[in-house]
């Protein structure tokens, strides 16, 4: 699956696609690097997959020390969608913890866009939201 | 036989003895404005009559990690000696424009939000040396926030033992059962850290959280 590219009617907001292979296979200091770099284009990018929380991490401070120094960008909203249920059974966990080991987390969403764009991604079980400025 | 059983009692009492004395970092983390100084504020006025650090409405008035060493705990028979961080509030994004609102000039905003940012690197720095972490949420705030999702996640990660405490139970908005089901798998106790309000239950949940970090 290629990487694509969505542009909407607002004049400066791209939403990128980021299959999971495209990013599986880079090192985490490159994943952050990839993800900041598109942010700083004005893209919203929606990640198959997820990041591992000491990627999480990672981001917020990169992000928070281009806060300041990259003129206009005052950091990244971000959310992640997952497709799992808690109701699932002891056997379907287990079942999908295996197929995430073999085949990585595909069945993840990971919503990421520049604060300037997106004020906020509103989120709860139910139902996510992205609000644009 | 019987020299080497005896060697190994006192072994084992010295050890618990040591153990038991030895001071364990409690670190506070948490979104922006959810109330950890107000609550290590508590902690400290209920333990040694001083308070930690400043508290503010607006946002990211921590901006550097806070420590109170030897702050000893007894309750209900037991001790605990504690020493307690807090730490910036951790957020994605910062704006200088948000301070604004709050009557702060333009270079004062600006200067807080630098002060902001760099706060946020030190908190996640401090990850590496907490034994046990207190995750302070606004229970008046929708709690499936990506900010909390990667905190609690990132202890996990790194076998910190966690206790989540809904502040602000006293105000008309709070949900302690919302951050229950957004977090089933982690104790979380209700707080006011402003009134006290069920701080007997936080100790009580405290210690075991302690007893965790082994």
């Amino acid at each position: 699956m290629k990487r694509k590219s969505i542009r909407t009617s607002r004049g400066n907001v791209t939403l990128s696609f980021i299959p999971y292979g495209e990013i599986a296979n880079l090192s985490s200091v490159s994943k952050i690097r990839r993800i900041l770099d598109l942010c700083l284009e004005n893209r919203i990018l929606i990640i198959q997959g997820r990041l591992t929380p000491e990627e999480e991490t990672s981001l917020i401070q990169s992000t928070m020390a281009l806060v300041g120094r990259v003129k206009n960008f005052k950091g990244v909203e971000i959310a992640v969608i997952s497709g799992s249920t808690r109701n699932e059974s002891v056997m379907d966990r287990m079942k999908e913890n295996l197929a995430k080991a073999l085949v990585g987390d595909r069945g993840v969403i990971t919503l990421i866009g520049p604060a300037a764009i997106v004020k906020e991604i509103k989120k709860d079980p139910k139902k996510i939201e992205l609000l644009l400025k | 036989m019987v020299i080497n059983l005896i060697k190994r009692f006192f072994g084992r009492a010295f050890s618990a003895l040591f153990r038991a004395k030895k001071e364990l970092s409690l670190g506070f983390y948490g979104p922006p404005n959810a109330g950890k100084t107000s609550l290590a504020n508590r902690i400290c006025k209920d333990w040694t009559g001083e308070e930690m650090g400043s508290v503010s409405r607006i946002p990211h008035e921590t901006r550097s990690v806070q420590i109170r060493e030897k702050v000893e705990i007894e309750y209900n028979s037991r001790k605990l000696t504690l020493k307690l961080i807090d730490t910036p509030g951790i957020a994605t994004k910062i704006d200088y424009e948000d301070f604004l609102k709050y009557g702060l000039g333009k270079k004062e905003s600006q200067k807080r939000a630098k002060e902001a940012t760099q706060g946020v690197v030190e908190a996640i720095k401090w990850l590496d040396d907490v034994d046990i972490v207190i995750v302070v949420l606004d229970s008046t705030q929708n709690p499936y926030s990506q900010v909390n999702i990667t905190i609690i996640g990132n202890l996990i990660a790194r076998k910190i033992p966690v206790l989540i405490a809904g502040n602000k139970m006293d105000l008309r908005k709070s949900d302690i059962r919302r951050i229950q089901s957004a977090f089933p798998e982690y104790d979380v106790v209700g707080i006011s850290a402003k009134s006290g309000k069920n701080m007997k239950e936080f100790y009580e949940m405290l210690f075991r959280l302690a007893k965790k970090a082994g």
